[in-house]
């Protein structure tokens, strides 16, 4: 049993003759090493310690029923449906990136994409706990799905809470075996690389037999085709369903065209938020520096400049379409938001969205980790704050001034809410340890060295390789 | 180290990993659907009662009414359980000496009720009334079935939500003239269709039962 290493095992070059192995060992020696860096141990325990206090919550919300978080009329949705949008549209950047991306060939999503993948997988569990819990009686979440039963009870199919049992569930199946199947060829290296029994039989049973032949990797490609174009319209169709939580009802604030776009612009915008937040540690401590490089974080950040500008484009019709519809309703409702009770909460919106992400205009700040790593959290804070301002703003300042409230949380709402992370982050890094964290096989396949052309072709060619190790 | 390969058997398993991953869905659906079903756990409960009380000879050959005993159904939700003292309105002149009618004895010497064990027992989240069915017509038999023949009472329908909601959705299936609600063996008129007579009393006594949840649920 050799001791934690103070040196992090990853900062050495990886090993192999030819570019192909270098990526394989780059990979591979992440969940083959014995015992990976201290950074991994330090953030699995703080990790496993933010989970302890969601399970922690969760159990006392479960034991004392909902009323313990601060929920509660007027604002009857707050915290937990707040946390479940905010989840919900981190994942949309892990499909965004594996499907659409690959549609058009945007070759340097190959990078990123397995960890993305990742993250949208454990992005959805977090949010799927939350209505889970919210319901109050969490033992009969099956009154949701169509079951025959002798109660004859069948699910309200024109409610938008039920549409989103569908989004969300094909969501999760669409995202699991896309992630999955990519998974497979890398998971055959594992296997062929394994030293010892375990490993060689674990890997060898979730690889399913393959052997890189021709046959399967034409096969391998055609079901990849198929899934990346079943999973392009739920990029779309997944967050606007869940806008119509809000679109469908009557509230001034809620009750507008413009949510389904601009909800999945904002998930698309957080989505890659997260992505970069989780991208720098990872290419910084597992030593992926070749593979992820500042180039790939440079794209992210312009992504992240032009959702921002929509986000900020929505933000403004809001407030447009507020004024031109002339319902005074309405129009107090958008003046509440920006100078009401919760004015701090709208401009904090408005900073972390609209304004930091506009220092990534200058080269310097989108191709420096750190910026790109600070730029990120805010981007997240802010797309948080999105939905608290929606939700709240809305519900404790409607029509009749006679049932005004203003919503406080509970430390149970903040330990929820801060315990979620800590279901992320403990799964992310399980899943840094022991499965492949980049597509070995997808990467190889864009290297020049798998382009090999006579010299003078290269002329041509230059700086579209995405990927030099 | 050998390459991982797959023994040869393993062919077999994806012909079993397909039917249990198609299969398993079905299965527990179906399993749960019908194996905790009321109609399977509740109907047929037969507690065994500390006094061997024959519905079958008292309600049924003797032809007391239902509402001698349970004299509340007309007018309170609950159907009462009858005191000690109405089975001694009879019982202090006949079968004076019978060995099992001795916890009767007892109970009226004690002033301590007997315990008879609920039978149709809903569930405490449920408010059932007795007198909004028995008054519009529901009668007895549609619920308790024919304790008139019973020796022990058992539970005859499975009392579950969907069986309430049937009769909810279309009460003409088990509508009588509300006088005959104790008549174990009434039937429709000879020569009437039972569907177009529990019709026309659904119509003339105006009977419309809500489905929403507060209805029985409050």
């Amino acid at each position: 049993m050799a001791a934690i290493s103070d040196v992090n095992p990853f900062v050495n070059a990886p090993a192999g003759d030819s570019a192909f192995a270098r990526i394989t060992d780059n990979v591979s020696r992440i969940a083959e090493v014995e015992r990976p860096p201290r950074a991994w141990y330090i953030a699995f325990a703080c990790a496993l310690a933010i989970l302890s206090i969601f399970l922690g919550s969760i159990g006392w919300v479960v034991w004392n029923g909902i009323g313990v978080w601060g929920t509660t009329m007027p604002a009857a949705w707050a915290f937990p449906i707040v946390n479940f949008v905010f989840w919900i549209g981190i994942g949309h950047a892990g499909t965004l990136i594996s499907a659409i991306l690959f549609l058009f060939r945007q070759t340097w999503r190959t990078a990123i994409n397995r960890f993305a993948e990742a993250m949208t997988i454990f992005a959805v569990m977090c949010a799927g706990v939350f209505p889970g819990i919210h319901i109050g009686r969490p033992w009969l979440p099956y009154y949701m799905l169509p079951i025959p039963n002798q109660m004859d009870m069948w699910p309200q199919f024109r409610s938008p809470l039920e549409w989103d049992i569908f989004a969300v569930s094909t969501y999760a199946t669409i995202s699991i075996v896309f992630w999955y199947m990519g998974m497979i060829p890398d998971f055959a290296t594992f296997r062929d690389r394994a030293t010892t029994f375990w490993r060689r039989l674990c890997y060898g049973v979730v690889a399913m037999g393959w052997r890189g032949s021709s046959r399967q990797w034409h096969r391998y490609e055609r079901a990849y085709l198929i899934l990346a174009a079943l999973a392009t319209p739920l990029v779309l169709s997944v967050h606007s369903v869940v806008s119509f939580d809000f679109a469908t009802s009557q509230l001034p604030g809620w009750h507008t065209t413009i949510f389904p776009p601009y909800f999945v612009a904002g998930a698309i915008f957080g989505g890659f938020g997260m992505v970069v937040m989780l991208a720098v540690p990872a290419r910084q401590f597992f030593g992926l520096k070749r593979i992820i490089q500042i180039k790939h974080l440079e794209v992210m950040n312009k992504v992240l400049i032009a959702t921002s500008l929509l986000v900020g484009y929505s933000y403004m019709m809001e407030f447009f379409v507020a004024w031109y519809s002339g319902n005074k309703y309405e129009a107090f409702t958008f003046v509440n938001r920006a100078f009401g009770q919760y004015a701090w909460s709208y401009w904090t919106m408005i900073a972390c969205n609209v304004l930091f992400p506009q220092l990534h205009w200058f080269k310097a700040v989108r191709t420096n980790p750190v910026a790109t790593l600070i730029i990120g959290m805010f981007i997240n804070v802010g797309m948080w704050f999105e939905r608290f301002v929606i939700i709240c703003t809305s519900l404790t300042r409607d029509f009749l001034p006679s049932s005004w409230g203003y919503f406080i949380p509970t430390k149970i709402d903040f330990m929820t809410l801060g315990g979620s992370f800590g279901l992320f982050f403990t799964l992310f890094l399980l899943f840094c340890r022991y499965l492949p964290m980049v597509a070995m096989a997808e990467v190889k396949a864009f290297h020049p060295s798998a382009h090999a052309h006579e010299p003078d072709h290269h002329v041509e060619h230059a700086g579209q390789a995405p990927v030099g190790i | 180290m050998n390459l991982f390969v797959f023994p040869r058997w393993a062919n077999k398993t994806r012909a079993l990993a397909g039917m249990l991953l198609g299969g398993a869905p079905v299965y527990l659906t179906f399993l749960i659907w019908y194996g905790a079903s009321p109609k399977t756990t509740d109907v047929g409960y037969m507690p065994q009662q500390p006094v061997p009380y024959s519905h079958a000879l008292h309600a049924g050959q003797l032809g007391l009414d239902c509402r001698y005993c349970h004299n509340t159904v007309e007018q309170a939700a609950h159907a009462a359980i009858p005191p000690t003292a109405t089975c001694m309105n009879c019982h202090a002149r006949v079968w004076t000496k019978s060995e099992k009618l001795a916890p009767i004895r007892a109970s009226l010497e004690s002033g301590n009720p007997v315990e008879w064990i609920k039978v149709h027992d809903l569930p405490d989240y449920v408010y059932f009334n007795h007198s909004a069915h028995v008054t519009r017509g529901i009668g007895c038999v549609s619920c308790h079935g024919r304790v008139d023949q019973m020796e022990e009472v058992y539970q005859h329908e499975p009392l579950s939500m969907g069986w309430c909601l049937n009769c909810h959705r279309a009460p003409e299936k088990n509508l009588r003239p509300p006088e005959e609600v104790t008549n174990m063996a009434w039937t429709p008129p000879e020569g009437t269709d039972p569907l177009e007579y529990g019709k026309m009393l659904r119509a003339k006594n105006n009977i419309n039962p809500p489905t929403d949840c507060s209805t029985c649920h409050r």
